[in-house]
């Protein structure tokens, strides 16, 4: 097996150039720069309406060094498919990727996404979740977490904030038994690369879903996307793992459960909740823990205790 | 050449074959589903080398659409009614991003109140989005049409997309004798898609970004002076045709019988074969009437419209569709053609939800043309309405 990508070793030519429009500190333009940078100069990008297709390109300039195209919200699955099936037919061999938010995907794009799974198109479908509708404005979406503020759950008299929780879209995905579907973290520089090449090195429908910090949307400070999204993998409300070929593998555990109250407190979207709610929050985090850390369910993926140690060392360094 | 008996959702499938489409992705919807039932009975059997792609939705099909062509491939697509309303968000990206897609719609009613029986008030409104719009008469149109529509869409003065749109039933699902021409027949006429603008990651471009005021109504008017500009390229492509197929269709328009026409109604889609009928019978009567198939909708040939009525004393327009307000929208675009030329023009209604078209109700409609020029009528009949209504 060829050596595997780490933070030292990875392409360092950024497709997403700076000079884009994203706010300071956003966990999303650090997740597309560095699949990108993985994926290489030989790939088409499609963005649906969203932050990313906001901050890249502004006609008549673009910040992407790649072939990029736009046409609607709802319809990331359908456009990669029909790119892909343009591409393969003319023996061309490019990457096709879409990277589409939250809302995007868990929502209104559902339809198209899942039928892009289930016909296991040639496509990388790349989700970067940052828990709402940012380009709109902060509303809220399938994938904003339980209690959190958006401005279309805000902080009431009578109800203070989203009353359900994250729609579990993994499942959803994983139910469609596709090839590679995977879950990363910006905070895990090393799994993230892994993750990123193996979706690269495989044919038919990849899903890769990145939680993304987002600062405007979070209400919180730029120098805190990384500690947010660390913190978000060590209280348990987002986990590492990969399903390849219908195995599904731990592929980073944290030590112990960080109550989430430590995660929610730097955060202006969570500041008003209730002792009630935050335990709400927390029940369902060990439940959804004990999902996916319980020993008998699923295992970390063996390494060897030196890649352990090497892994620990990049993943502490950031992208 | 072969002669087959085909319907015209058939004749639609043959034709995308003899055009060696590669990418096609469908969804179903009565009355369209013989076309891609076809399509896809060919590529099954290996006798037609496409992509067939199974989207979940119109929606995504023309998403699908959008992607294949944005690579540069020859892109076909079919749906009806509710399948195009539901493409209507996706069907203003091919215009503007100047993809050649063919699309065949079978026009059928939309909506509650709810039929698969042919009225065009799915496809009209369309006419906004910037696609070319082309209404066939009978099957060998259906096929020919299809033909006709990729060499314009994909010339590089046109760049457009273009609907090529078939009555429900009355046309989808008759069947006739058609001429079916050879492979290489439509490969001389044909030439090879040679796209302009694609993805490709050895020359990066962006397609359909976000614009700005400061760019955004120029692109707007490029587009509408484009579609004006169109009608020319369509006549030369019909000509064209001819040469090689002996079949013309007028190109925007067909005249019958207008030579010394006093009176003239303008008719689209299967009712022009009925009214043929009525103007022969009105002929032979000795009254001078004429009529005038409506080829495109867009782009409308209000330049070609205008000299053909330049002797007539009235005008009339059939209508299949209704602009909740009052008159059909082919009435509309034709009244603004005819504007200042003070020849009276009156909308006539007919055939809605599928509603059959008589002879007999096509010589109503010259009656009531005649009988405009002394003034005081309507400017809109229904024709054919049951009880009373009128
Ligand atoms: C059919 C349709 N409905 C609504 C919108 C408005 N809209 C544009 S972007 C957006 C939110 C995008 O949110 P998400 O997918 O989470 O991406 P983010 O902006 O957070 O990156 C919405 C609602 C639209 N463009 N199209
Ligand atoms: S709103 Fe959030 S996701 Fe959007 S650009 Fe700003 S930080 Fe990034």
């Amino acid at each position: 097996m060829s050596k595997q990508l780490t933070i030292r070793t990875m392409p360092q030519e950024d497709m997403l150039t700076s000079g884009h429009g994203a706010c300071g500190g956003c966990g999303l333009s650090t997740a597309v720069n560095n699949v990108l940078r993985v994926l290489g100069p030989d790939t088409i990008v499609y963005a649906p309406a969203s932050c990313f297709l906001v901050f890249s390109a502004q006609y008549p300039i673009s910040a992407l060094k790649v072939p990029f195209i736009y046409s609607a919200f709802e319809n990331t699955g359908a456009v990669i498919s029909g790119i892909s099936a343009g591409l393969r037919r003319q023996g061309k061999a490019s990457y096709v990727v879409g990277f589409a938010g939250d809302g995007g995907t868990f929502d209104i794009g559902l339809q198209a996404l899942s039928g892009a799974a289930e016909r296991n198109d040639d496509v990388l479908y790349v989700c970067v979740d940052n828990e709402a509708y940012m380009n709109t404005g902060t509303q809220r979406s399938g994938s904003t977490p339980f209690g959190a503020w958006t401005t279309t759950t805000p902080v009431g008299k009578v109800i203070q904030g989203k009353r359900q929780h994250k729609k579990d879209l993994m499942s959803v995905i994983a139910a469609q038994e596709v090839p590679y579907a995977a879950t990363l973290s910006i905070a895990h520089p090393g799994d993230f690369l892994r993750k990123v090449e193996k979706a690269k090195g495989k044919r038919g429908f990849r899903f890769l879903h990145i939680m993304t910090p987002c600062t405007s949307g979070w209400k919180t400070e730029p120098s805190a996307t990384y500690e947010l999204a660390r913190l978000a993998v060590e209280t348990g409300m987002w986990t590492l793992y990969e399903i390849e070929d219908g195995a599904k593998r731990i592929t980073y555990r944290p030590k112990e459960m960080v109550p989430v109250e430590n995660y929610l407190k730097m955060q202006g979207r969570f500041k008003h909740m209730s002792k009630e709610d935050i335990e709400t929050l927390q029940k369902w985090i060990c439940k959804k823990w004990k999902m996916h850390y319980e020993p008998d369910m699923v295992s970390p993926v063996p390494r060897s205790e030196e890649e352990e140690l090497s892994m620990v060392e990049e993943d502490n360094e950031g992208i | 050449m072969k002669v087959k008996v085909l319907s015209g959702d058939h004749a639609v499938a043959h034709a995308v074959k003899l055009c060696k489409v590669d990418v096609i992705p469908t969804y179903p919807i009565t009355p369209q589903t013989l076309i891609i039932e076809k399509i896809s009975d060919f590529i099954f059997d290996g006798e037609f080398d496409a992509t067939f792609m199974h989207a979940d939705s119109e929606h995504s099909a023309m998403s699908m659409a959008v992607g294949a062509s944005a690579t540069g491939v020859r892109t076909f697509t079919a749906t009806a009614s509710q399948g195009l309303a539901l493409m209507h968000e996706m069907l203003y990206v091919a215009p503007q991003t100047r993809l050649p897609i063919v699309m065949a719609n079978v026009n059928r009613s939309l909506g509650a109140g709810s039929g698969i029986w042919a009225e065009y008030n799915d496809s009209m409104p369309e006419r906004e989005s910037g696609w070319m719009q082309v209404y066939v008469e009978d099957c060998q149109e259906a096929m020919d049409a299809i033909i006709q529509a990729y060499r314009v869409a994909e010339d590089h003065r046109v760049m457009l997309p273009m609907m090529v749109c078939l009555d429900a039933f009355v046309l989808s699902h008759t069947v006739e004798k058609v001429l079916v021409p050879e492979q290489s027949e439509v490969d001389a006429f044909l030439p090879r898609f040679r796209p302009m603008n694609y993805l490709d990651t050895s020359n990066p471009k962006f397609i359909n970004i976000a614009v700005s005021p400061a760019h955004s109504m120029e692109m707007r008017y490029q587009m509408d002076h484009l579609m004006r500009g169109v009608a020319p390229f369509i006549d030369e492509v019909d000509e064209e045709f001819s040469k090689m197929f002996g079949r013309r269709y007028g190109g925007v328009i067909e005249e019958y019988r207008m030579e010394d026409a006093d009176y003239a109604l303008m008719t689209l889609g299967t009712a022009t074969s009925t009214a043929r009928v009525a103007v022969d019978e009105l002929r032979a009567e000795g009254r001078k009437v004429g009529l005038i198939k409506l080829r495109f909708m867009r782009p409308f040939p209000h330049e070609r419209l205008r000299r053909a009525l330049e002797h007539v004393k009235a005008f009339g327009v059939f209508d299949r569709s209704i602009s909740m307000n009052g008159f059909g929208p082919v009435f509309t675009e034709a009244r603004n053609s005819l504007y200042g030329t003070g020849v009276p023009v009156t909308d006539h209604i007919a055939g809605i939800g599928g509603r059959d078209l008589t002879v007999q109700m096509f010589k109503e409609m010259f009656q009531r043309i005649e009988d405009s020029v002394k003034g005081g009528g309507r400017d809109c009949y229904w024709h054919g309405l049951r009880g009373e209504q009128i």
